[in-house]
């Protein structure tokens, strides 16, 4: 086993996540069950491989740039009005489960 | 009108010719999805008023003489992880239930300022986790052809309403296979095009190196047409490509005669289902027939594809699903007396079992210790997988194999064990790890009447000759059929 209860608890506390006793024992379960076949991928040798974190490292890329100019499309010039209009206020809020019409209202955070 | 087989052009044809009216085709569509939709389950939210507004503004063009555009009032349906202005958004989660996006997905706007008449969105696996569609938050999608079957994942709503004739074409999304393992399953053409090709503005994100925007439709044609709608550079999603767009349509006419097509032994291994075989090689043959040439080809790292995947895609997914906070739109939860109390509860109620696996692998992968070990691995696997794609399009235009190892499999059949439902994805996540496009064509049928899908694999950025190859494949099979051959 390479997951523990205790991995399982700090990993659901990391990503902000309560779960029962249950799930908890299901999730202990399945992560080792998964990262068991995942282990596979120890019997390539990749020391040499660089990573690829995107497909546009492949394709769209203009090799004379550095850094994110590299990627032929991923950079414009500024809009200094945006490329759209920001949304309304009420719009903006229209959706949140609580809200005073100018803010979010979340559980105080500070206690005075 | 007969909605049976009606295509985008026999759609856009009636209307302008006024043989029908789109608000009388919409209504029809209506008619049907109230009719088969109960059984089905495609369908979460229908858009009447938005729909027949659209309807009646085609029908004004048509009347007054004007050329309708290219989807002139053509039914269609999003798959819900698309944001949709005043319609509801759900992403087949709990925790969007009642969310109103403020604005349009680009692919969307670009569909209506085509013509398009928008019915409703499509079921889905929740954040479009899944393979089968027992993932939606709210109830499953059954297969039209068996309704015992998934009709596959996570696309699966807009697979069923396509091949159960609720809506002439539809827009699913494919992050593992998504777009192509339901279209195969449901029996209807699907496309997944190149990584960069489609906006994904609007897309509610999933795991964003790999998420991909497409079509299910009816014929090859009709993928081919709303393709050159929905593709082209968006200033507002820095990772859509400025490539320019071909036409896509014009493209598929031209000879498949001499194109070179590998064929991996990797994708004819165990676990593939002996019926599926043999109609895929059934296809292979065909397409030798039209003149194409077979070359063997190797992509040796396809055995990695599933691990890699899973690890990039939860890592990716545990980031992106952080924005579920209960505040700003999602669920939640009541009685919290703590913000971090009000996190981890409206997540925990929001949330089903399969996000939260995913959640908890991604986090794990990413986590101080691992991150080496599992997530950069996967990303040098990544390169290799990529690598093997590039050395075999040296050699060869195109790709044909399988799309999935079996049909349709039962409802529950793999609904307890997640590694078996991941396997089912074996034959498509590699398109997506290389971000190269990929196509699904219907190829035949199981002894139990079960669809059978080919898939073909393009270089990047060259939807034309997968589409023109599936093109000249579904013509020949419907040739052959109505030949008796």
């Amino acid at each position: 086993m390479k997951v523990t209860e205790k991995d399982v608890a700090y990993v659901a506390e990391l990503a902000n996540l309560e779960l029962t006793d249950e799930e908890r024992k299901g999730m202990l379960r399945d992560l080792n069950s998964i990262l068991e076949y995942i282990d596979r991928l120890n019997e390539l040798d990749t020391s040499r491989v660089p990573p690829m974190a995107q497909v546009s490292d492949r394709c769209g890329v203009d090799s004379t740039k550095q850094g994110s100019e590299r990627f032929a499309y991923a950079s414009r010039e500024d809009i200094l009005e945006g490329l759209r209009q920001s949304l309304p206020h009420s719009e903006a809020l229209a959706n949140a489960p609580d809200a005073d019409g100018e803010f979010f209202r979340v559980p105080k955070v500070i206690e005075r | 009108m007969e909605l049976k087989s009606l295509t985008i052009d026999a759609v856009r044809t009636a209307v302008q010719e006024r043989q029908t009216s789109a608000v009388t085709l919409t209504e029809a569509h209506y008619v049907r999805i109230q009719k088969e939709d109960g059984q089905i389950g495609a369908f979460l939210t229908l858009s009447r008023e938005r729909a027949l507004q659209q309807a009646e503004r085609m029908d004004r063009l048509a009347t007054e003489g004007k050329t309708l555009p290219p989807l002139g009032g053509v039914p269609v349906g999003i798959k819900d992880v698309m944001s949709t202005r005043g319609v509801r958004t759900t992403a087949g989660s709990k925790i969007l239930d009642k969310y109103l996006p403020p604005y349009d997905c680009t692919a969307v706007s670009k569909l209506e300022a085509a013509g398009a008449v928008l019915l409703g969105k499509m079921n889905c696996d929740e954040f479009a986790m899944g393979s089968s569609n027992e993932n939606s938050g709210f109830y499953c999608v059954r297969n039209p052809r068996d309704l015992g079957r998934v009709p596959g994942g996570s696309s699966g709503g807009s697979a069923a309403a396509v091949a159960a004739d609720m809506a002439v074409a539809t827009l699913g999304s494919d992050t593992g296979g998504s777009i192509r393992q339901p279209a195969s399953f449901c029996g209807v053409v699907g496309l997944m095009p190149t990584y960069g090709r489609v906006s994904r503005y609007g897309l509610i994100a999933f795991a964003s190196s790999l998420d991909h925007i497409g079509p299910l439709t009816k014929t090859v044609k009709d993928a081919a047409t709303v393709l050159s709608t929905i593709a082209g550079r968006d200033p507002m999603d820095s990772t859509s490509a400025d490539m320019p767009v071909p036409d896509y349509v014009a493209e598929l006419d031209k000879p498949v005669r001499g194109l070179r097509l590998g064929v991996a032994k990797e994708y004819f291994g165990e676990g593939l289902d002996e019926e599926v075989r043999q109609a895929v090689e059934a296809a292979i043959q065909a397409l030798e027939k039209l003149g194409c040439e077979i070359v063997p080809v190797s992509l040796p790292h396809t055995p990695y594809a599933i691990p890699t995947y899973y690890l990039i895609a939860t890592a990716e997914a545990s980031s992106n699903l952080a924005r579920y906070d209960g505040v700003r739109y999602s669920h939640r939860a009541r009685d919290v007396k703590t913000l971090s109390e009000m996190y981890r509860r409206s997540r925990d109620e929001g949330f089903g079992a399969e996000v939260k696996r995913r959640i908890m692998l991604g986090t794990y992968a990413l986590s101080a210790g691992y991150y080496d070990a599992y997530y950069l691995k996967a990303q040098k696997v990544r390169t290799l997988l990529t690598r093997d794609f590039e050395q075999a399009f040296q050699k060869v235009d195109a790709i044909v194999t399988p799309t999935s190892p079996t049909a349709a499999f039962r409802l529950g059949e793999k609904s307890n064990d997640p590694l078996a439902m991941y396997l089912a994805d074996i034959y498509t996540v590699t398109a997506d790890l290389a971000g190269i496009p990929g196509i699904s064509v219907p190829c035949g049928q199981t002894r139990e009447n079960l669809p059978i899908g080919l898939q073909i694999l393009g270089k990047h950025f060259d939807e034309a000759t997968i589409l023109r190859i599936a093109h000249a494949y579904e013509q020949h099979r419907a040739w052959a059929h109505s030949a008796g051959v």
